[in-house]
């Protein structure tokens, strides 16, 4: 018997061992892939969710909130073939067939929300029979909710993240939400808080074992920061009432501090329809509403600034010499240059500076602009014209404020490369762009724009970067940039002249006469801008007191007509009640100004307005 | 042939090294199992746990065992053959008294006690072989003695299969290995082997649709041809009368080709994916190759030094199926990692190597041939077990020997085991068996 026949067997162990070996060596050492899909079986992270920061108004009124709502979600593995469908559909109210095929596209896995934010008719049912559905659970979660239906461009909505924001930053998961627009979008970070998560081990029917690592991994959910609003809620809202009807945009800012009181839009829209369950359906239908609601005037429309520009004006010829307080230009009827004509309105042949403003006179800016121009210190035009418009955008002009809202536009203020495009190099004088004089032609503002220049001369001569906050909980002070100075380089004393002037508009003689309110010396002036598209908006801009300004503010109305007829009397109620302060037996001394400015219709409101844009 | 031991008339020298190694891998099979079954709210002492009864079922064995080193030796080659029938009939009345568990009509119930036989149908297939091979005057020489010789291997495996217990039915077929020891032509081996490799790269090759515009199988069968017609050319000048053979052998192979693949699209659904899945065909980790990846992921993820005793979470958490018993080994490598698999390992193949190393220093062929029955049984155990595992051979569920949870397995084991252990310690006194 060959016994050498034992070294096979021999052979054999030795190749099964190298062979077992290897083959734990390829598994165990070579990858961590199997590690890795370990955890993954096991470890199950439950998000918990941080419940958003409130906002309030400046003076601590509350104006959003987050309320409880209940999702119904369905654990699929859960689920018993003696599941009750049409019981259940009919607390859903639901078709049993659009039930199945809502249910075949849930994932099996884990409890997936089924149908979101349930309304109390049917959540109350549902609540006391949920047990008969198993599989089925009720999940509480927050939503936001808006206290007033105000301020829906500034304060904007929150809604699911998607894919790109998701890529952008991974703190964000599917299915979560996040501010869009407005504050909710800009202060997401201190708004959204931190999420929790708790890391618990599920067994392969994924029942819950307890805590992964003994909850090393765990962590509790972080509040969002309340957020201060720099806004007034009172004046806010009488703001959005009397716009209501009309096209337009009013701003209204603390020239000291840069702090937004007011910011409306009309067409505006409820913040109110962005939650709960007819979102998307709400949604689509603003997105089509032909008036635009969700388009934001206030930072991006651009509007001519028309007369109220003649501050402006003024600040840059007195700081260049080329007039002074008594300087005087003649004006019979308008401004005449060849065959051009500029018209303008009856009053006394010659007038100072404050008087220029005080009547609104288009001749003497017609003067004034083609002095600092074609200023022969410049050599030409292009020269002049590039020095003028530093100065512009000294006040925040035809460049963005820096707002703290997103999309701010820009406005428009042509460059000299825009003349030398349209009319060629050297080819252009003062009298072709001679409109720019009184804040027509090529020049389009926001009316954030307008506000900030308005707060601009009550600060005499400064402004700081318009914001809509407050202060944020747990932060000492805003962002620097929120705190930023930005200097105009004017001297005081040229302020002073020019406030002259526009005090004396809301007096005996001024354009806008009758906005004046006994007692308070408020600082306005009116512009009546030619468009386009029909009518003249109506635009004002003031500030008040004239010592220590407490508001300065900015009113466009579409197609409203003299800036006296619509704008400079909604200024003036606003200005009244937000000076009135705290004082709750407030009763504006123009309570008629503000009922007939609210219940004021303009035809135009109908009519699409996204022509009146750019 | 005269060995020292001859001499010392009725003295018994157990061999330490394995009984250490039975009850080390007891011992290891029960916190093993102890392990892959715990949860924090259960009561380690209950009596319901797997591990204390598995503790109850070593403590029977242990018993068992202790009386078989108790027993005359001889009694087991006077025996051999009625242990053999008892065991067949023990086996086959299970269609008749047995119930099922797991779709294999294989238990006996009594009480709350349930016994698989087909486990005890190994211990009487290897030792009514080696008592065949035993006997005087046997040679595997003839077509005769083959044919008896086989009749301890496919009687049991035709039983177990009709149980339909494939795992174990496979087992039998390890009885060649002894069958080789005792003369069966290495040749035989060889041609297994070779068809393994047929059957392997038919396979491997039918994941391509067609290959050179054929069938995998007439692809193989092509290349067949040309090998067997390069060989055959080269014998035509040297060695003529020897090509009729490998004309044979080249019909066998094609028609092995052509029935393999015939069979293999006749088996279920599952058998088929559990192969292409050891080959690599498909990846299924939802389906059937759920327990598969879950069992790699396991073993894989316990890396070098494993998550500790008590500190897996594949088979505790229920990712890994049967973790207990056919999938023991993934809480074993899931804890211990690389480190303990190996010293597993090792000391299996150690284990293994004693039992040839016993076998072959016995002086009759009986004990001998059993010795290689015991070795070959627990070879492949061994190594369809642990191989399943890590995805080395198809799914097949056999127990890893006394590792795994359950009764009659370690009771099977055992009395295979110490039946050896007495034979061998006797070995010395055995002589006269071999000369009557």
């Amino acid at each position: 018997m060959s016994s050498n026949r034992k070294y096979l067997f021999f052979a054999i162990l030795a190749t099964l061992f190298i062979v077992m070996v290897s083959r734990l060596f390829s598994l165990q050492i070579s990858t961590d892939e199997y590690y890795l899909k370990s955890i993954k079986n096991v470890a199950n992270a439950i998000t918990l969710y941080a419940d958003r920061g409130i906002i309030y108004d400046r003076n601590g009124k509350l104006l959003v909130y987050n309320d409880v709502v209940y999702d119904l979600a369905v654990e699929k593995r859960k689920l018993k073939s003696t599941l009750d469908t049409i019981a259940l559909c009919k607390i859903l109210k639901m078709d049993t067939a659009d039930f199945a095929k809502k249910l075949a596209k849930i994932p099996t896995k884990i409890p997936h929300p089924f149908i979101k934010d349930l309304p109390p008719e049917i959540y109350i049912p549902l609540q006391e029979n949920i047990n008969d559905f198993e599989g089925f659970i009720i999940e509480q979660k927050t939503d936001r909710r808006y206290k007033h239906s105000i301020a829906a461009h500034l304060l904007g909505y929150t809604g699911e993240v998607s894919d790109k924001e998701m890529k952008e930053d991974a703190y964000y998961r599917l299915g979560e939400s996040r501010g869009k627009t407005g504050l909710e979008a800009e202060y997401e970070r201190y708004l959204r808080g931190q999420k929790g998560v708790k890391v618990v081990i599920r067994d392969s029917r994924q029942i819950e074992k307890g805590s992964y690592k003994e909850g090393e991994l765990d962590s509790l959910p972080t509040a969002g920061r309340v957020v201060f609003s720099s806004i007034d809620y009172n004046i806010q809202y009488m703001a959005e009432q009397m716009l209501s009807n009309k096209i337009g945009s009013i701003v209204a800012i603390e020239p000291r501090t840069g702090e937004i009181l007011a910011l409306a839009n009309s067409p505006t829209y409820d913040l109110n329809k962005m939650i709960g369950s007819s979102r998307t359906k709400n949604y689509v239908e603003l997105l089509r509403d032909p008036n635009k609601p969700f388009f934001n005037r206030a930072i991006k429309a651009r509007y001519p600034p028309g007369s109220t520009f003649k501050t402006i004006q003024a600040l840059i010829g007195l700081n260049h010499g080329i007039v002074e307080n008594e300087s005087t230009y003649p004006c019979y009827g308008g401004y005449r240059m060849g065959r051009l004509k500029v018209g303008c309105h009856a009053h006394a042949p010659r007038l100072n500076l404050p008087e220029s403003i005080q009547k609104s006179c288009n001749a003497w800016y017609c003067y004034l602009f083609k002095g600092i121009i074609e200023d022969s210190t410049y050599q030409n035009v292009a020269n002049g014209y590039h020095k003028w418009r530093e100065h512009l955008l000294d006040f925040g002009i035809g460049q963005k404020t820096g707002i703290d809202l997103p999309n701010e536009g820009s406005g428009f203020v042509p460059d000299t490369g825009f003349f030398n495009r349209y009319y060629g190099v050297g080819r252009w004088r003062s009298s072709m762009i001679i409109s720019l004089s009184i804040g027509q032609g090529e020049m389009g503002l926001t009316p954030l724009q307008i506000a900030n220049y308005a707060a601009c001369i009550a600060n005499r001569g400064y402004w700081i970067t318009p914001h809509v906050v407050k202060k944020i909980e747990g932060l000492d002070t805003l962002p620097s940039k929120y705190t930023q100075r930005h200097e105009t380089n004017i001297s005081k004393r040229h302020f002073e002249q020019v406030i002259e002037g526009m005090s004396r508009v809301v007096a005996p003689g001024g354009t806008a006469r009758g906005a004046a309110i006994p007692d308070l010396e408020i600082c306005g002036k009116t512009g009546t801008s030619q468009n386009p598209h029909g009518k003249d908006h109506s635009l004002f801009i003031a500030f008040a007191p004239r010592i220590n300004p407490k508001i300065a503010i900015a009113c466009v109305i579409e197609n409203g007509g003299y800036g006296a007829t619509y704008a400079a009397p909604m200024a003036t109620v606003l200005i009244e009640r937000y000076l009135a302060g705290n004082d709750s037996t407030f009763v504006s001394k123009k309570p008629i100004l503000y009922d007939r400015m609210r219940n004021a219709r303009l035809k135009n409101f109908e009519v699409d307005s996204t022509q009146l844009i750019q | 042939m005269v060995n020292a031991s001859f001499y010392k008339s009725d003295r018994s020298q157990y061999d330490l090294p394995v009984i250490f190694l039975y009850i080390f891998f007891c011992l290891a099979g029960i916190l093993t199992i102890y392990s892959s079954t715990y949860s924090e709210a259960s009561n380690w002492l209950s009596l319901k746990q797997e591990h204390t009864k598995q503790l109850l079922f070593f403590g029977i064995s242990l018993f068992v065992g202790t009386i078989i080193l108790f027993t005359q030796p001889k009694l087991f080659f006077y025996l051999a053959y009625g242990i053999f029938v008892a065991v067949i009939l023990l086996t086959a009345g299970t269609f008749v008294f047995g119930s099922s568990i797991h779709g294999a009509q294989a238990w006996y119930k009594i009480g709350s006690i349930q016994l698989q036989p087909a486990e005890f149908a190994k211990i009487g297939a290897a030792i009514g072989l080696a008592r065949y091979l035993g006997t005087y005057g046997v040679q595997l020489n003839s077509w005769k003695s083959y044919g008896l010789a086989f009749v301890f291997l496919l009687v049991p495996m035709g039983i177990v299969l009709a149980q339909n217990d494939t795992g174990s039915a496979l087992v039998f077929f390890s009885l060649f290995l002894v069958l080789y020891r005792f003369g069966l032509p290495g040749w035989i081996l060889g041609f297994g082997a070779s068809l393994v490799v047929l059957f392997s790269a038919l396979m491997l090759l039918s994941k391509h649709e067609t290959i050179l515009f054929l069938e995998p199988r007439w692809f193989i069968i092509l290349i067949l041809g040309v090998i067997f017609s390069v060989i055959i050319g080269l014998l035509f000048r040297r060695n003529r009368s020897s090509i009729k053979y490998f004309v044979l052998l080249l019909l066998f192979y094609v028609g092995f080709v052509l029935v393999a693949q015939y069979a293999f699209d006749q088996l279920k659904g599952y058998q088929k994916r559990r192969i292409q899945l050891v080959y690599g065909l498909i990846e299924d980790n939802r389906g059937t190759g759920y327990n598969l990846n879950q069992s790699k992921i396991a073993i894989g993820s316990g890396q070098f030094s494993g998550k500790g005793f008590l500190e897996g979470t594949q088979s505790k958490q229920n990712y890994v199926p049967e973790p207990s018993t056919d999938f023991i080994f993934c809480t074993l490598a899931e804890e211990g990692g690389f480190i303990g698999s190996v010293l597993f390992v090792a000391l299996y193949i150690y284990f293994m190597y004693r039992l040839v190393i016993m076998a072959e220093r016995q002086n009759t062929k009986f004990t001998r041939a059993y010795g290689y029955g015991v070795f070959s049984i627990f070879l492949f155990h061994f190594f369809i077990n642990v191989g399943m595992t890590m995805g080395m051979v198809p799914t097949i569920g056999m127990p890893l020997p006394f590792i795994s949870y359950g009764g009659s397995s370690l009771l099977a084991f055992t009395i295979l085991l110490f039946v050896f252990i007495k034979l061998d310690a006797n070995r010395g006194n055995e002589v006269s068996i071999d000369l009557s």
